[in-house]
């Protein structure tokens, strides 16, 4: 109690409206006729069903399991059968449905088996850690954080704070918890000390309620008295009766001088903050094995005949509530779940208790008038004045209703805990808050887009980089690829030149073109079919030209002589034509190829130059060539058509001799010349 | 059955600007008895003149703004404005003097900004100012205190003032020529004293200086400004911030230059109890709507206004300077702003200047 305690910038003390409440004690209603329960009632992720409709279950039964790290269990608070999955109105203040497990209860309350953990002091500390999780508690002052997630801190704790200060008016939910069950509430707290090893456990309880501060010191006392030597001694600490002092960043610069930083968690301090809610459940879940399936609220209002704090199950509807304490529903003007200060009107009565709900109020239009209409802000400061925030609400008003959404967060919008102290004070009745939840949603959404578009960003720039690189790389191998036809080209025009000045050297080799070796590429299988048929057209040019020498020597007379020389002629231009075909089934010839090698057996010291000529030359180079070799057939063909007539034969051969010779020439005027020579 | 949805918090302190406009009227009752009792009812016509003329132009403007009159009406802010308006002008002043004073303050200086909460300057103080540089004699023109709720004056005789219009115009007996009771306020003698090469001892003399800090009659209503000041912070409508800012601007000035030349330099006690300072530091400077938010800016904001009150009293060419000074600190307040956030939970220090944009 001599512990010293800090303050808080601003705070309120708004009308207390405990003691309505706090007469009574805790008491249970009856079983209702069936219980909704919410698969989301904890920040997080939705716990994933477990069940399926119709299916039997036994109270304590899990019925939806955490999906995830951040998410909570739920379990079956009574016995019964699950009748429906299905969309219900739920306690989010938003009005929106969400999906519900709606269990019909029997009646018979029937627990399932349940493993208590008899001494949690020799219990390691994942099994205890597994019971905590495996209870589904969530933080029950009302944001409903999952407990595991804090417990299993990787944090050094060297505080635990329980948060029994209840500042809230109206609730007392904690207040009647303290009075009637200290004990099991001191005992969580030691369940917590053997998780986090603290330096020290502060209990924080505002000085509104001496009864609880009495019956916790008592407690405390007890429990230092069972366990001599305990590290773990719970220091009760009064702290004076102010609003907001419950807030989570409130409570740890009550109790430790300390500021949670921006945008951080009381871990980063190696601080932990329970409610007593929340302690209480822990306990349970490990010494009796208990889930998390009831809670205490307080029923409480102007329209509440029998007010006061009762052990409610999870899922039990509000309506249950309200007819159970007396409440008259139609002359209800604003039903609220949670407290004055923080918590939302409900539109519906079917809406169910959840984890986090410490309170409902049903007040008529005397105890919550409807707000009277905003006037202009005059700027006059109260709100700053009792922010326990220090931010400047009347800037953030200003800038969350203009949508000036960098000057709001200038103004620390963000640090903005909704506790309502500057809209409770605010002369002009403006709903500050209201304004500030806008603000804050817009902030959010504006950073979703910002990321959206960031990562599309992002990935554009990749892609783009992605297809430069493609291009780049596409590039580079076209021009090796030049390259490399370039150098192959040079090379082969170096090889010819070595081969044709081998064949000039040593001209039998025109006459065998199978002797000439054979190319691994196109480009010279190409250049040495030419090179046979060039050299088969002069072949064939010479043969033509000895049989016709041979018919002017024999005339008429050697008919026979003829003949055999005919057949000798035409075996042989057999063997050419079969040479020839072969050649032009190898390979189409390319045309600069087709020209060296049509100007190889005349000349070969002209290939260079031959080499060196237009495109256009080579293809007219080409046709000749083809034109003559053409013409030599045709030759041929007729010397091999002409069995008796000698003298036809022989004019035919002469005229086709005389073209040939003429298309040689046309590219090759040399070519006659060595013709003639042979 | 659906009720109505509303969100947090649901209860709501009793308080309305209306109640703070209410007080912040109760707390100039001691000041308005004081220049009654030293001044004579002059104040009273001039309070019923000016209160009526702003009712008239709040509602004529809210009824071309198509705004509801009634409701605006009874925030009080319109009533607070004359009252100021009213306590800072001669009460001999003619009546047309409050008349232009008050509709100027009203149409240009709050309604044409977009009414209560959106004027950068003090409504009062445009007033002041623009019945001060346009009709200089009739504003400089003060009654001497001569208590008994200006029993030696009389009713008629200030009724005749305030509406013959004209400030040389004698009763039908040609015998109370207004000359006959005007007369300089101390600040206006002070100035004009020491301009003539006079020293500071005049202060000693009897006469327009025989008072109890200050001049005679001023100082009481001086005291009775700051008695109602008083009650305006312990009831937290004004916070102490800016009138101690104000005054100690003020006063420090006045400390080190009568420490320096006693001669030459009036007392800071001379200064404080003189002319408008309380009305200023505790009323007019203490409107929220034209002057900073945070505490420590409000603090600067009031210090600089001290400062240069003593500046323009000592150095400039008139006699008191609120209005000036506050009209100047008007401008300057949203910068001190910008500067002067305060350090919020969570953060190891303030943020300064403007937003910056999120890159």
């Amino acid at each position: 109690m001599s512990r010293n305690t800090w303050t808080f910038h601003g705070g309120i003390h708004p009308p207390q409206n405990k003691q309505q409440s706090v007469s009574a004690p805790i008491r249970q209603l009856p079983l209702p006729e069936k219980l909704i329960l919410p698969l989301q009632q904890h920040i997080g992720a939705p716990s994933k069903a477990l069940v399926s409709i119709g299916d039997p279950v036994l109270k304590g039964q899990l019925l939806a399991q955490a999906k995830g790290f951040v998410s909570a269990n739920l379990h079956a608070p009574s016995s019964g059968t699950v009748v429906d999955i299905c969309e219900q109105p739920v306690q989010h203040p938003s009005g929106l449905p969400g999906l519900c497990i709606v269990i019909e209860l029997d009646g018979k309350d029937q627990w399932c088996d349940l493993t208590p953990i008899t001494d949690y002091r020799q219990t390691p500390a994942q099994e205890l850690l597994a019971a905590i999780n495996n209870a589904g508690i969530v933080g029950m002052g009302g944001a409903g954080f999952p407990s595991h997630v804090k417990v299993g801190t990787q944090h050094p704790i060297s505080t635990l704070i329980l948060n029994a200060v209840e500042c809230e008016p109206y609730i007392t939910a904690d207040d009647l918890l303290m009075r009637e069950r200290a004990a099991e509430i001191i005992e969580g707290l030691q369940i917590l000390a053997c998780l986090l090893k603290p330096k020290e456990i502060l209990v924080g309880i505002e000085d509104n309620k001496p009864e609880a501060i009495a019956a916790m010191q008592r407690a405390a006392q007890e429990c230092a008295q069972e366990n001599p030597g305990s590290p773990y001694v719970v220091n009760i600490v009064s702290v004076p009766t102010i609003y907001p002092s419950g807030g989570e960043k409130q409570i740890i610069q009550i109790l430790t001088g300390q500021e949670v930083p921006s945008g951080g968690l009381p871990s980063d301090l190696g601080i932990v903050c329970h409610n007593t809610g929340t302690v209480h459940a822990i306990r349970n879940a490990v010494i009796e094995g208990r889930p998390l399936i009831s809670r205490i609220t307080t029923m409480t209002g102007n329209l509440v005949s029998e007010p006061g704090n009762i052990d409610v199950l999870l899922g039990t509807p509000v309506s249950h509530l309200l007819h159970q304490t007396g409440t008259p529903i139609d002359r209800i003007h604003r039903l609220i779940m949670g407290g004055p200060m923080m918590g939302f009107s409900m539109r519906d009565t079917e809406i169910p208790v959840v984890k986090t709900t410490n309170c409902i109020i049903a007040a008529d239009d005397q105890e919550f008038p409807d707000a009277p209409p905003e006037q202009p802000c005059i700027r006059c400061g109260a709100c700053a004045e009792v922010c326990p925030a220090q931010l400047l609400p009347q800037q953030l008003f200003f800038y969350s209703k203009s949508k000036e959404l960098d000057k709001a967060k200038h103004y620390n919008l963000m640090d903005c805990i909704e506790c309502g102290a500057c809209s409770f004070v605010c002369p002009s009745q403006i709903p500050l808050v209201q304004y500030f939840r806008f603000g804050k949603g817009e902030v959010r959404k504006a950073k979703i887009e910002s990321d959206k578009s960031d990562r599309a960003r992002i990935r554009f720039e990749a892609h783009q980089e992605r297809l430069e690189k493609e291009a780049a790389a596409k590039e580079l191998k076209r021009q090796q690829r030049a390259e490399a036809a370039a150098a192959k080209k040079e090379r082969l025009a170096k090889a010819k030149l070595e081969k044709a000045a081998a064949e000039a050297a040593n001209p039998s080799l025109q006459e065998s073109p199978q002797e000439s070796p054979a190319e691994n590429s196109d480009a010279d299988e190409a250049l040495e079919t030419l090179k046979s048929n060039a050299t088969k057209a002069s072949k064939r040019f010479q043969q033509a030209k000895k049989a016709l020498q041979m018919a002017e020597k024999s005339g008429a007379d050697h008919i026979d002589k003829l003949r055999d020389k005919i057949l000798q002629l035409e075996s042989k231009a057999n063997d050419a034509k079969q040479a020839l075909k072969e050649a032009l089934a190898a390979a189409p010839t390319s045309t600069a190829d087709k020209q060296a090698s049509a100007s190889e057996p005349a000349q070969p010291t002209d290939t260079t130059k031959a080499a060196e000529n237009t495109d256009t030359s080579q293809i007219i180079a080409a046709a000749t060539a083809r034109v003559k070799l053409k013409k030599a057939q045709k030759a041929l063909d007729a010397a091999q058509a002409s069995d008796t007539p000698n003298a036809e034969l022989i004019t035919h051969l002469q005229t086709g001799l005389d073209s040939a010779r003429a298309e040689l020439e046309q590219y090759a005027p040399s070519e006659p010349t060595t013709g003639e020579a042979q | 059955m659906a009720f109505i949805s509303i969100t947090s918090p649901h209860s709501h302190r009793a308080n309305s600007t209306a109640g703070v406009m209410q007080q912040l009227l109760l707390a100039t009752l001691p000041g308005v008895l004081a220049l009654f009792w030293f001044f004579g009812s002059g104040i009273l016509i001039q309070l019923a003149l000016s209160i009526t003329t702003a009712v008239l132009c709040e509602a004529g403007i809210l009824y071309l703004r198509k705004k509801p009159i009634a409701f605006y009406l009874k925030d009080y802010s319109a009533v607070v404005t004359a009252v100021l308006l009213a306590l800072a002008i001669p009460p001999i002043a003619p009546w047309w003097i409050i008349v232009i004073g008050t509709g100027f303050a009203m149409v240009f200086a709050k309604h044409l900004y977009g009414g209560l909460g959106s004027n950068p300057f003090n409504p009062a103080m445009v007033g002041y100012a623009f019945l001060l540089i346009s009709f200089p004699l009739q504003m400089t023109t003060w009654l001497p205190a001569e208590g008994n709720f200006g029993a030696n004056t009389g009713l008629e005789n200030t009724l005749q003032m305030v509406f013959s219009g004209n400030m040389d115009s004698a009763n039908s007996d040609g015998v109370s020529n207004i000359d006959a009771f005007s007369g300089a306020t101390p600040l206006d003698e002070l100035k004009t004293q020491l301009d003539l090469e006079q020293s500071t001892a005049i202060l000693q003399q009897p006469g327009v200086f025989d008072g109890l800090l200050a001049g005679a009659g001023w100082d009481w209503v001086n005291i009775g400004f700051l008695i109602g000041g008083i009650y305006l912070i312990w009831r937290k409508i004004i916070s102490w911030h800016i009138p101690v800012g104000f005054l100690a601007g003020l006063g420090i000035l006045a400390l080190a230059f009568n420490l320096y030349q006693p001669a030459d330099y009036a007392s800071p006690l001379f200064h404080w109890f003189s002319g408008g300072c309380m009305l200023g530091a505790f009323f007019i400077a203490t409107d929220p709507v034209s002057a900073a938010t945070s505490d420590k800016g409000r603090f600067i904001y009031g210090f600089l206004i001290g400062l240069l009150i003593y500046i323009i009293r000592t150095f400039g060419g008139y006699p008191d300077a609120v209005a000036f000074s506050v009209l100047l600190l008007n401008l300057a307040a949203p910068t001190i702003d910008y500067y002067t956030q305060p350090r919020s939970y969570g953060h190891d220090k303030p943020n300064r200047g403007t937003a910056k944009k999120d890159s």
